[in-house]
């Protein structure tokens, strides 16, 4: 399944956030967004997965959804969102439970997506209990869980700490071998940008824009954090942003 | 490293002090039966030294000895039986419909505009000016003091309960709707456990006050109960039975608090 902004535009209140965005999501890619702080990324991500509508333009699906897909637009939160009254495997199920499964079925996801991300040891666990990142991993399982067409995720490794965010990168990448998922990845750590994009969109500073689009045309399992073509990409990004975020710094925020 | 943390020439180590304790209460099952048991042996003791006269307040002994033949001759129940069906019909009634009512107005924006100004003038009013009210509209019998005690329990639960759905996070409700979760699965499952903290510490509010209200609606207008037992021992200046009928509505106030602590700790588990 394809996913597309056509003419996205989107305004808080007197504050321009986003003119004329457009872009495709195209099936089995990860798109990733950058660009300065403030300058819409989040919101770019809200109106994509429908938890706002854009002020302006359209936002629009094309094909099927996979087989057994249970909630094609699955968001992955910055700060993880779990209920913290739930244990893991709860957590997990909550985004299973409206749906109508034989109880053995729902069981049998719950179980596989926590495999998946290695919480199997883990599933009586509460989230006041266990690490930042294996709560990531959690809100990873319980998005798995749904067989999403499209992961939207708005900086999922931010909250975490520098070790924590390599290991789960590299989660993230063999999730990706060994299943192919659509994926938006919202960030503003552009060697994250590098190590998991397959295209990466730069946008303008508030009202954001698409600026740049960036292909990189290495396949995601041969890429190394220090690869001198990845590098280059990395630096080519940062002059794209760069200016923008120097600009963006000095404006005032309700400016 | 040895040298350096012996001292030497920079002079003898010494501990960095502790300064980061206090602000954090926990549990000491011992330290409230331990002050109430210092306050009556306070009070036994001045007694019966004479310092405090038995014409201003009654011996502890006394009042135990007044209980005891209470229960004995089953008047005891005879009182305490109507007063807790009044405080429980009463004020599960108030409770339940303050918590629809507190969770409309944390949902709704019509609900919040109409009802929030209509709680806040209801909030100040004594409910108990508003017995004969009651009694007029349902009865001199039980229904008025259903109503009074539902109606004192009401406003508190209402204020609380939408404070506390108000304070559930608002991306764990975004996030319930990403997945797509239908409007009445996202209150069952994330509004109302979020919002169950707040309410349960609303409740020891709301129930206090039931209980006042009790008491009142039965000296205004009942025979039996501990309200009506308390109004006669004071019509009398008997202040033995005075206290007897103190010290149950207290024993009364401690059980609802005790049950509120149980349910928390059962409930809320997950917190702590
Ligand atoms: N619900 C809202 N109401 C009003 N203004 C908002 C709202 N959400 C975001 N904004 C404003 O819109 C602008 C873009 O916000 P957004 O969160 O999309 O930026 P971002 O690119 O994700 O930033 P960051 O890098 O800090 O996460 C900001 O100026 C923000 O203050
Ligand atoms: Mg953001």
């Amino acid at each position: 399944m394809e996913l597309i902004a056509e003419g996205v535009s989107h305004r808080y209140g007197g504050t321009e956030v986003l003119r004329d965005v457009s872009l495709n999501v195209r099936a089995g890619e990860i798109l990733c967004l950058v660009g300065p702080s403030g300058c819409g990324k989040s919101t770019l991500l809200r109106l994509l997965g429908g938890l706002e509508a854009p002020g302006a333009g359209r936002i629009s699906t094309r094909g099927a959804p996979p087989e057994g897909c249970l909630n094609p637009l699955t968001f992955v939160f910055q700060d993880f969102a779990l209920l913290p009254w739930r244990s893991v495997a709860g957590n997990v199920s909550l985004a299973l439970e409206h749906h109508a499964l034989p109880t053995a079925e729902r069981a049998r996801i719950v179980e596989d997506a926590l495999r998946r991300t290695r919480l199997s040891d883990f599933a009586g666990a509460l989230p006041r209990q266990i690490s930042g990142g294996m709560k990531q991993r959690v809100a990873i399982a319980r998005a798995l869980a749904v067989e999403p067409a499209v992961m939207l995720l708005d900086e999922p490794l931010s909250a975490l700490d520098a070790q924590t965010r390599e290991l789960l990168m590299d989660d993230l990448v063999q999730l990706w071998a060994r299943r192919p998922f659509t994926a938006v990845y919202v960030t503003h750590n552009l060697s994250e940008a590098v190590r998991l994009g397959d295209r990466v969109a730069v946008l303008s500073r508030r009202p954001g824009r698409v600026r740049e689009m960036v292909e990189i045309g290495i396949p995601l399992a041969e890429r190394r954090a220090e690869d001198p073509p990845l590098a280059a990409v990395e630096r080519r990004l940062w002059e794209a942003m760069r200016e923008e975020a120097m600009a963006a710094d000095r404006e005032l925020v309700d400016g | 490293m040895a040298e350096l943390s012996a001292g030497g020439e920079a002079g003898e180590a010494r501990p960095v002090p502790f300064r980061g304790g206090g602000f954090r209460p926990g549990r000491a099952r011992w330290a409230a039966p331990a002050l109430f048991a210092a306050l009556l042996i306070l009070w036994e003791a001045g007694s019966r030294a004479g310092i405090v006269s038995a014409l201003t307040l009654p011996k502890p002994s006394d009042v135990a000895l007044t209980l005891w033949g209470l229960a004995k001759s089953g008047a005891l129940l005879e009182h305490l039986v109507p007063s807790l069906t009044r405080f429980a019909v009463g004020s599960a009634m108030g409770v339940s419909a303050g918590i629809a009512v507190g969770v409309m107005i944390g949902l709704f924006t019509l609900a919040r505009a109409g009802l929030a100004p209509l709680v806040s003038a209801l909030f100040p009013i004594p409910k108990i000016a508003l017995l004969p009210l009651f009694v007029i509209w349902f009865g001199i019998g039980e229904g008025s003091k259903y109503a009074l005690i539902a109606f004192g329990a009401f406003t508190p639960t209402v204020v609380s309960t939408w404070g506390a759905v108000d304070n559930v996070d608002r991306t764990l409700i975004r996030m319930g709707q990403s997945f797509g979760m239908p409007w009445r699965d996202v209150v069952r499952k994330i509004v109302l456990p979020g919002a169950l903290p707040g309410i349960l510490s609303g409740l020891r509010v709301s129930l206090a006050i039931s209980i006042i209200l009790l008491v009142a609606a039965e000296m205004l207008g009942a025979n039996r109960g501990i309200g009506a037992y308390i109004l006669e021992a004071g019509a009398l200046y008997d202040l033995e039975k005075l206290f007897a009928g103190v010290a149950i509505l207290s024993v009364m106030g401690m059980a609802t608090s005790a049950l509120i602590g149980f349910l928390e700790r059962r409930l809320l588990g997950w917190r702590n």
